[in-house]
């Protein structure tokens, strides 16, 4: 019997989907009211009101994609969000990157500023962004900007720093001018870290906006959750946390696509395509 | 030479005659140590060579003697402190536009395709596209990578790649070719196999050649001239031969020959010392 259902390579999907299962069911059992005594709260009623009815929180998620549709302008305005704080502060952070890797006076006289801007608890500007921008989707870009920028910006000015020298020295005995070898040479070197960073910066785009969503707006996922929790209604707030953990998954995954598009010239490990 | 001047006073020898295509001249590198500039290390002391158009020479010495440091200042990639280096004639200033470099290391681009890698020099310089791709796909062909241009670089051999930045340095026609111990990362056949195809093209092609090795025997199998470098620091020439083995070679082959053996053991009795001496710094240092 166990041999049969043993883990391996071909049934590992349907054991991730046993353990998501497993979860649930004992979610389930732990909060449904009179299902067992109380163990640890007072009431049958106090689990439910503390962690929610599984049941009722996936029926609150079909209610919004089926019933109502009405999570989609949410889902939209958080992409958005997400997305526009992404490619600001990712073409920002690599333009300002190889600004300062190539013009080393620059990154001198810069460097306690960066360092002070990086070390600054970003999160606490979500109120300035409020005043400054209002409180449709430009002060959740801002957020997000601010979290993605410095992330992309480390990597795109060690990339520079760290091309071969070997290779710089190759570009320019084939004859490469200034602008040819940051054409041909510290973009791409640079853009093989930005994309080895691309997983952490989409993260914090996404962050960025429902934090920024979460402390003040009208529309998005994070407006939902607060919605909710205004008026306790706790399966309202945890169906808002499965769709944003689902809604990462997905774009995590879409990054993930297109990072091994571009980065095909880069070894992975594993890879035995030899001659 | 017009017929007037022919009598004008005796005839020079015809070897100066000829404008080296590369002339290093009493060329001093002392390195400073950027955190103590105290601290210095000259390199090389006053080394003067020069290189006739479609000759090979090659230069030998103790590891850490400097070899590379020539090699580089040859490029113009390494303004020397001191001494001055002419190309056909011309004081060098910035790159050596009229030289091509293989390196020791990896240089290929790792992000572009063999291919690409291959077109990179003559992309630089603004060759018509079709031209380019026309060199580049003759130059694959002759390094026997025809089907493997659109491989990236981590999925081609040592010897593969090796050959792919012999096609992106020579598809460009440089006059001078640099070659800082281009095969010593190849194993012994790969070696002699790449060892005969470069003497092949420079038969054809008739470069000057600077090669720069630690490996006595692919330095007299290949050149017409070995030159031997004293250990560091601050290396000069001791000591110069002239290869008069008959060509065309097999690196092989030659080193069989009793003319071979004579030669490596006329250039190792000089070498030998240096080898030793090189050997007990690097040993007092660590």
């Amino acid at each position: 019997m166990w041999k049969a259902i043993r883990p391996n390579s071909r049934n590992l999907r349907i054991w991730q989907v046993g353990v998501l299962v497993a979860l649930f069911a004992f979610w389930h059992v732990a909060t449904a009211p009179g299902l067992i005594p109380p163990i640890f709260f007072d009431s049958e009623n106090d689990a439910k009101f503390f962690f929610g009815e599984p049941l009722k929180i996936l029926a609150r998620v079909w209610t919004w994609f089926v019933v109502d549709r009405d999570i989609y302008q949410h889902l939209w305005v958080t992409l958005l969000e997400t997305v526009l704080a992404f490619l600001i502060g990712t073409v920002s952070g690599l333009v300002i990157g190889m600004w300062l890797a190539l013009s080393p006076v620059a990154a001198a006289i810069l460097d306690p500023y960066i360092k002070a801007l990086n070390s600054m608890p970003r999160v606490i500007l979500a109120p300035i962004f409020a005043v400054w921008f209002g409180l449709g989707i430009a002060s959740k870009v801002a957020l997000g900007f601010t979290l993605v920028f410095f992330i992309v910006f480390f990597n795109v000015y060690q990339g520079v720093k760290e091309v071969s020298p070997t290779v710089l020295a190759n570009a320019r005995m084939l004859g490469a001018s200034q602008r040819q070898l940051l054409r041909h040479v510290y973009l791409p070197s640079a853009m093989s870290w930005v994309f080895s960073s691309l997983h952490t910066s989409v993260g914090l785009a996404f962050v960025g906006a429902v934090v920024g969503e979460y402390l003040g707006s009208s529309r998005g996922v994070g407006y939902l959750i607060l919605q909710a929790e205004g008026t306790f209604d706790i399966n309202t707030v945890m169906a808002g946390i499965l769709v944003l953990t689902a809604f990462a998954l997905v774009l995590d995954w879409a990054v993930g696509r297109v990072e091994k598009r571009l980065m095909k010239w880069q070894p992975r490990a594993g890879e035995t395509e030899k001659l | 030479m017009p017929p007037s001047l022919a009598h004008a006073g005796p005839a020079p020898a015809p070897e100066a005659s000829v404008t080296p295509a590369l002339s290093l001249k009493g060329i001093t590198c002392t390195f400073v140590s950027r955190d103590d500039r105290s601290q210095r290390y000259t390199a090389v002391r006053d080394v003067t060579l020069d290189i006739a158009p479609g000759e090979f020479v090659s230069v030998v010495g103790p590891t850490g003697c400097g070899k590379s440091t020539l090699l580089n200042v040859a490029a113009g990639l390494l303004e020397p402190s001191a001494g001055s280096v002419t190309v056909f004639g011309a004081p060098l200033a910035g790159i050596n536009r009229r030289a091509g470099y293989m390196f020791q290391t990896e240089a290929l681009m790792p992000w572009r395709t063999a291919r690409d890698n291959v077109l990179a020099g003559l992309q630089f310089r603004g060759v018509a596209e079709a031209e380019a791709s026309r060199q580049v796909d003759d130059w694959l062909q002759r390094v026997g990578l025809v089907g493997f241009g659109d491989r990236y670089p981590h999925q081609l051999s040592g010897g593969m790649r090796k050959r792919t930045a012999l096609a992106q340095t020579l598809v460009l026609d440089p006059d001078i070719i640099l070659m800082d111990e281009p095969f010593s990362a190849l194993d012994i056949q790969t070696r002699q196999l790449m060892e005969n195809e470069v003497l092949e093209l420079w038969a054809a092609k008739k470069k000057a050649v600077l090669f720069i090795t630690h490996d006595l025997d692919e330095a007299i199998a290949m050149s017409d001239r070995v030159v031997v470098l004293s250990a560091g620091p601050a290396s000069h020439p001791i000591g110069e031969f002239a290869i008069d083995l008959a060509r065309p070679r097999d690196v092989a082959e030659v080193r069989v020959t009793p003319r071979f053996i004579d030669l490596h053991k006329a250039i190792w009795d000089v070498l030998r010392e240096e080898v030793l001496k090189g050997y007990a710094q690097q040993k007092r240092a660590a």
